[in-house]
């Protein structure tokens, strides 16, 4: 990961220039590796907008752009990012025009979406861009007033120097102010003098949003354009082995069927390219009805795979990783994970002697959890358009990181970087799954076969049966109570298909004297990759769950036991490397107690159940409160409360969090995909549940821990509690604990 | 291949496509109006809802064929400039995360609305539970619907 780099040269490599048409560009050389050009927009912009990049553009008339940088899946970065330039540069927030940024990693970072990171690594560099461009249009403006530029202040793009009665708008002095040098030292404002940030604005993308503006991959198209669709097997563990499309030849607006390698042999993959079928299988014509209806008319055969090797140079480094062959299936997947559970396990981290504890124990508390294969289900299926000529490539479509994916597209095609462009379009969702490149890497590859510009579509049964799914997994905590049910010993053993969720230094590792954390996985064909919040989806949703009927055990307050364990934290921390700020992580937990009226007796209505969690930098917690209609438990209002430092744009932050809860309850309720003989059982909504409407909670209050530290991520973070709020409410409502997801299986 | 004449949006447009093709690819590409989103293709998520007449329906299981001269309305043809009161009430609770599924989402609602202007929340529920919002918005629909309601 590069993130660091932000913080660490961002200065170096400040730059401003001036632009053709006059004005101000100011922007970050950031990642220097990468060295890419091209445009996108989604805002009808005039002619001579269209080549230039950065963050702030200026103009002679004073219309002020500011680009955001990074990719927009929905958490708002389109609208909070340019609010924290807008800020320092001191200008009129309605008045500013804001369009999505070019992929450009050396002038506008690293622009990525994921891991809860886009606030948090552009927090200083863009509030940076703002307050330089600001400076230099101060000295320019001192300059041509000959007055001290410590003596011109700015309010809403326009100088002023009360001394001389003189001003002037920031366009006036933008083209001089792009020839001065960068201020070698920018003072950022402070927290309590913001006036855009921390106050609430609207999504700028709201109306084109309602209106049905063409704003999605999906709605990409140009002269030309041709679809395609894959056509890949059934099954996990199948491959190609022939296939007769004389038929689908012959319907209307088909141009061309054939199948292709997506690697060839001994291709070493980059972190995120991914692939679950190697055989594309294509059909292109003219408009995506028909070829859909033409697939049907596929003859396929498809034959089974053999275990193979494949090299993957991620961020870690080199891994060979074997793909099984077989057909597998969910009944024998359980099995086999109840199989290994017994097995020893790779030790993740050990305080003290949990063995002797747990053989000098008073009484000992074990539960094993499950959770199934999850689909992200975006929205928007995978997509992509791309036009790959021998000389250059323009890519088009949703993706969470243009930067991560350039690299194999370069590879692949044999072009150089600098011939590739690839437009950020906003997404139809991500959750995770837009991180990865098959579709990126497909749409290219299909271009370049049949020279022409084409746009790869997934069906939602292609988009929801073609793996790079949230693991399965599973965990068995033990707990150690001694004669006076004190907790002495805490051991966590989780697995999963293909790799388990531990994250062995998150709370309450560091709370207690004898921590033991292992972890085993067992390979598998189906792919996976990262789903919002990725390992913390479970963990949390399961160490949460447990500690609840470990406090009722111990005849405690699950509040107040959760806070007891960190107040042993913070007094004498066990161990070494406990990720977790304790009194950010009690801050929530208090605020949750009093805003949900924890202790209050007119909430005995409600069975009410509490989780709180730390990961990707943030704290959140959650009470929820179900009631009962014709017998069925339901969630009627969530109150949350988050630790995410300063709220950049808090109405939105608040959606953000609202959606975590409802997204949350409905995995946990209802998500899941399962496998009979390699064949994904769930291939559409009819077949996966989603939650909906009249199963979201009536009413989710979110209150954020007001302080004063930078911005710490939000995406991520209220999600994996939810999940275990559900189950200890439902332990409430129905009087007996749910350990397996989707838990509405045993409603 | 067959040519018919709709009433898109208070236009007359023709189109020579097979009869079975859906209106939602009709719309998307060949009238160029993509507000209408393909999401399922099978009626369960209501991303591609439009208007036949009144009746807010799934263009992704309308074949053109059984279209005839019923008026037809798309999110684009909802209102001159997004200023119709649910659009409206969509901006003031700033209701959209990625986006996606609200023009489907307004659609069902446009369409409860005429029929319904007074809709309990239940009502509301009933309606709305055919559009799936994978983002988890629901909170902030229902918001809009009521606000939506109570102005018209």
């Amino acid at each position: 990961m590069e993130k660091n780099k932000t913080a660490q040269n961002r200065r170096s490599f400040l730059k401003s220039s001036v632009l053709a048409g006059g004005g101000l560009l100011i922007s970050f050389k950031l990642l220097s590796e990468f060295t890419f050009k091209g445009s996108s927009g989604t805002l009808d912009l005039p002619e001579q907008w269209n080549e230039l990049t950065g963050y702030i553009k200026i103009t002679a008339d004073n219309i002020i752009k500011i680009y955001n940088p990074n990719p927009e899946f929905g958490q708002n970065v389109m609208t909070s990012l340019p609010m924290m330039v807008a800020e320092e540069l001191g200008v009129d927030w309605q008045k500013v025009v804001v369009e999505m940024g070019p992929h450009d990693n050396v002038k506008l970072g690293p622009q990525f979406t994921g891991g809860s990171n886009s606030v948090r690594m552009y927090w200083k560099p863009l509030r940076e861009a703002g307050a330089a461009a600001r400076q230099m249009l101060i000295d320019s403006a001192a300059q041509g007033w000959g007055v001290p530029a410590n003596e011109i202040s700015t309010k809403a793009g326009v100088l002023y120097h009360e001394k001389s009665g003189k001003s002037g708008t920031y366009g006036s002095f933008a083209s001089a102010a792009a020839a001065l040098p960068i201020p070698k030292v920018v003072k950022l404002k402070d927290a309590k003098d913001f006036n855009v940030v921390r106050h609430s604005q609207k999504n700028v993308a709201g109306k084109n949003i309602v209106t049905g503006k063409p704003l999605f991959g999906m709605d990409y198209t140009q002269e030309g354009m041709l679809i395609a669709m894959i056509e890949h097997p059934r099954a996990f563990g199948m491959k190609l082995k022939s296939f007769d499309a004389t038929e689908t030849l012959k319907m209307p607006g088909i141009t061309d069927v054939f199948s292709m390698k997506m690697y060839e042999e001994g291709y070493e993959q980059a972190g995120f390219d991914t692939r679950t079928f190697n055989d594309l299988l294509v059909v292109v014509g003219k408009t995506t009805w028909e070829v859909m209806n033409a697939r049907k008319k596929l003859k396929v055969i498809w034959e089974p795979i053999s275990e193979t090797k494949e090299t993957v140079a991620g961020f870690r480094g080199k891994n060979v990783v074997t793909i099984p062959a077989g057909l597998e299936s969910t009944s024998t997947q359980l099995a086999q994970m109840a199989e290994y559970a017994k097995k020893p396990a790779q030790q993740l981290r050990k305080d003290g002697d949990s063995e002797t504890a747990f053989k000098n124990a008073a009484q000992i508390i074990e539960r094993t959890y499950t959770a199934p294969f999850l689909a992200h289900n975006c929205m928007e299926p995978m997509n992509f358009f791309a036009h790959v000529t021998d000389e250059k490539a323009l890519l088009v479509g949703p993706h969470q990181a243009p930067g991560w994916i350039e690299p194999t597209i370069s590879k692949i095609l044999n072009l150089p970087a600098d011939k590739i462009e690839i437009r950020i379009a906003r997404m139809g969702g991500g959750f995770g799954l837009r991180a990865y490149g098959h579709f990126v890497t497909e749409a290219a590859l299909i271009s370049k076969k049949i020279k022409a510009p084409v746009k790869l579509v997934y069906s939602r049964e292609d988009d929801m049966t073609y793996g790079i799914y949230r693991p399965m997994y599973t965990v068995t905590y033990r707990a150690a109570l001694d004669t006076n049910k004190n907790l002495i010993a805490f051991h966590i053993k989780g697995g999963g298909i293909p790799e388990h969720a531990v994250h062995p230094n998150r709370f309450p590792a560091g709370a207690i004297d004898n921590y033991l954390a292992e972890g085993w996985a067992i390979p598998s064909n189906i792919t996976i990759g990262a789903f919002r919040a990725p390992g913390s989806n479970f963990n949390g949703a399961t160490e949460q769950a447990f500690l609840d009927e470990l406090a009722e055990a111990m005849g405690k307050d699950p509040i107040d036991f959760r806070l007891e364990l960190l107040q042993r934290a913070k007094e004498k921390p066990v161990g070494k490397n406990n990720e977790y700020d304790v009194d950010r992580y009690a801050g929530v937990l208090h605020l949750v107690k009093e805003k949900s009226g924890w202790n209050n007796p007119e909430n005995k209505q409600y069975s009410r159940g509490v989780a709180a969690y730390f990961c990707h930098n943030s704290y959140a917690a959650h009470v929820i409160d179900m009631l009962k209609k014709d017998g069925q438990p339901y969630v009627e209002r969530v109150i949350s409360a988050i630790d995410c430092g300063i709220v950049v744009n808090p109405d939105a932050a608040t959606n953000m969090v609202q959606g975590a809860v409802v997204d949350g309850i409905g995995n946990a309720m209802y998500g899941g995909l399962t496998h009979k003989d390699g064949v994904t059982e769930q291939n559409n909504f009819n077949r996966y549940r989603i939650i909906r409407m009249r199963e979201a909670p009536r009413k989710i209050d979110v209150h954020f821990v007001e302080n004063n530290i930078d911005p710490t991520g939000l995406g991520e973070p209220p999600f994996p509690p939810v999940f275990a709020a559900v189950a200890n409410a439902l332990y409430k409502s129905m009087g007996k604990r749910f350990y397996t997801q989707p838990f509405s299986k045993e409603l | 291949m067959a040519i018919f004449t709709l009433n898109v949006n208070g236009k007359k447009q023709q189109v020579n496509v097979d009869p079975a093709t859906p209106m939602l690819w009709v719309l998307r590409e060949h009238l160029n109006l993509v507000g209408t989103k393909y999401g399922c293709g099978v009626a369960q998520c209501g991303a591609c809802t439009i208007h036949l007449g009144d009746s807010a329906i799934r263009s992704c299981q309308l074949p053109v064929s059984a279209v005839g001269d019923k008026a037809v309305t798309t999110i684009e043809g909802l209102s001159e400039n997004g200023d119709h009161p649910v659009q409206k009430a969509w901006i003031e609770h700033d209701v959209a995360q990625c986006g996606y599924c609200q023009t489907g989402q307004i659609m069902t609602a446009v369409a409860l609305l005429k029929a319904n202007p007074n809709a309990t929340d239940t009502q509301i529920e009933a309606a709305m539970s055919g559009n799936i919002c994978r983002c988890g918005t629901y909170v902030r629909i229902k918001e809009a619907v009521r606000a939506a309601a109570s102005h018209q």
